[in-house]
């Protein structure tokens, strides 16, 4: 992270790009609770869409539906080309190569180092290329995000923050297509959270991801959206760019931004 | 509708083992994992089963000493508690030690990782986590409980070959042989096969507490604490077929 200067600005819109992620109509309750009813959006290749919404609203449900942890009641997902649900476990397991996820409570495994953690995804997807070359990966990962000095530590042994890039270096060893960050800044101080944001940026131009990013972080918000979709009821309540929601009228979508 | 919970959960358990089945004998294979499960559940329980085993074989020898010694059948002491150990004290008393020890770290352990969702970000990682966590555990405690047993037996009749020392004396070589004689391979083939049947109950019970465990911190020390529970009674219940089925094969 030390390599890290400020934030780049978005970059200029070009001619539209592939389109890599497509939910359409998503629905999905638990018994009563309709937590999401209706809800469409694209995301497209070198993007990153914020989508923005109250505690309760959803969104990790909605993530957890792309990742297939969850399973919508209704509606279609379409992650490169691939209907998900018509994924068998190989398949998907496959697919999941191309997908990163960065959970909200960080999921790092307690019984294993920090290395340890990252070797896990490493190991566990078999990608021909990447073979022997663990150990300079983990090392790059790590450094990536400015903790190469903690492989040998335990995660329970790290201060929140480092946790939370410990996790996202879990989720960028892989290299993935599509990255999906569920609330990446929340519970850092503004500095960590702005220096993530940064990486979060760094990642999209340098590998040319698409990134669906959770979170209610405006400033995070600013720095990373190339465009921010509002999720509320269930539905995705209003989209643009972070200036176009930050003039809207309705004070559902205007209220964020104060 | 009628629906009890106790009904439920027997449901549920027996769905979990149906899926135990289906999915542990389809590759991919975890032999790493399951060999460093064999590693930790056999090295955790080691020290308890020791101790338990040794205390069982002193207990039962000095406790039946005055009795034996009443009908003037002293001599017999070795065959009788060689005959208790092998056929009875040493799997159950091992098997609910085990409960105890396994059953609960199993619990609590896929528990925390279920609550911590760390189960998901294995699935998100490519890794089937029911085979990964659960196939290895459940195969590990079924192999280890036989093996466990095994040696508690051994500490067992040890400590009551020490036992009869205290008084009187008798040469190793004659109590191993006042055993023998007194054994068949039907006092010890079932005994020894019910104990894969104890140890697989303790696996799958901890498991399957562990991976459905409720959200929160409660819902770890619960799945841990029902873990022991509920194998404790399996293993009674298994207990009790196990002598009812040997019956009816003529082999009591
Ligand atoms: N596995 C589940 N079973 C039952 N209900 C659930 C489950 N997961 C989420 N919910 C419910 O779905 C709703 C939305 O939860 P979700 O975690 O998606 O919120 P969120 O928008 O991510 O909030 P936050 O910003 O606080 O993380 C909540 O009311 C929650 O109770
Ligand atoms: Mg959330």
């Amino acid at each position: 992270m030390k390599t890290l200067t400020a934030p780049a600005p978005p970059p200029a819109p070009t001619g539209p790009a592939e389109v890599v992620l497509t939910l359409e109509h998503i629905a999905k309750s638990f018994g009563d609770n309709h937590v999401l009813r209706d809800f469409s959006l694209d995301l497209h290749r070198g993007e990153n869409v914020v989508v923005l919404g109250k505690s309760g609203s959803g969104k990790s449900v909605l993530v957890k539906c792309i990742i297939g942890l969850l399973r919508p009641d209704a509606g279609r997902i379409t992650v490169l080309g691939q209907d998900i649900s018509t994924l068998d476990h190989e398949a998907m397991d496959q697919l999941r190569a191309k997908l990163g996820f960065l959970f909200q409570s960080n999921a790092l495994y307690d019984s294993m180092t920090v290395r340890e953690n990252l070797l896990f995804p490493l190991r566990r997807q078999w990608l021909a290329d990447r073979r022997g070359k663990e150990k300079e990966l983990v090392q790059q990962a790590l450094e990536d995000v400015g903790l190469g000095d903690t492989a040998e530590k335990m995660p329970a042994e790290l201060s929140g923050g480092q946790r939370k890039r410990i996790a996202l270096a879990r989720t960028l060893i892989l290299q993935p297509e599509i990255i999906l960050y569920d609330e990446p800044t929340t519970g850092l101080d503004p500095i960590t959270a702005r220096e993530i944001s940064g990486l979060i940026r760094e990642v999209q131009q340098k590998y040319q991801t698409a990134a669906f990013i959770i979170s209610h972080d405006m400033d995070s918000v600013r720095l990373v959206a190339d465009r921010v979709a509002l999720l509320a009821d269930g539905r995705c309540y209003a989209q643009g760019t972070y200036a176009e929601l930050a003039k809207h009228e309705d004070p559902r979508v205007h209220d964020f931004f104060i | 509708m009628f629906k009890s919970p106790f009904l439920a959960e027997t449901g549920a358990i027996a769905q979990f083992t149906g899926r135990f089945f289906r999915e542990g004998f389809r590759p991919r294979y975890e032999v790493r994992e399951f060999l460093y499960q064999c590693f930790v559940v056999g090295y955790q329980s080691l020290p308890m089963v020791g101790i338990t085993g040794f205390i069982m074989g002193l207990v039962l020898t000095l406790q039946s000493r005055p009795t034996m010694a009443q009908f003037g059948a002293e001599s017999w002491i070795p065959t009788m508690v060689g005959l208790t150990i092998i056929r009875e004290m040493g799997p159950i008393i091992t098997a609910l030690i085990f409960a105890g020890k396994i059953g609960s770290s199993i619990g609590a352990e896929l528990g925390s990782m279920r609550v911590t969702e760390q189960i998901d970000a294995m699935e998100v990682s490519g890794t089937n986590p029911f085979k990964y966590l659960v196939v290895t555990r459940v195969l590990a405690t079924t192999l280890m409980l036989p093996l466990l047993t095994v040696l508690a037996d051994a500490i067992g009749l040890y400590a009551s070959y020490v036992g009869i020392n205290t008084r009187g004396v008798t040469t190793l070589a004659l109590f191993i042989n006042n055993i023998l004689s007194g054994l068949t391979f039907a006092d010890v083939l079932p005994a020894f096969f019910k104990t894969f049947f104890f140890g697989f109950a303790v696996g799958i019970v901890g498991c399957y507490k562990g991976y459905y465990a409720n959200k929160g911190t409660a819902g770890v020390g619960a799945a841990a604490n029902s873990a022991v529970v509920v194998s404790s009674l399996l293993i009674f219940i298994i207990d009790l077929l196990a002598v009812q089925i040997t019956g009816l094969l003529g082999l009591n």
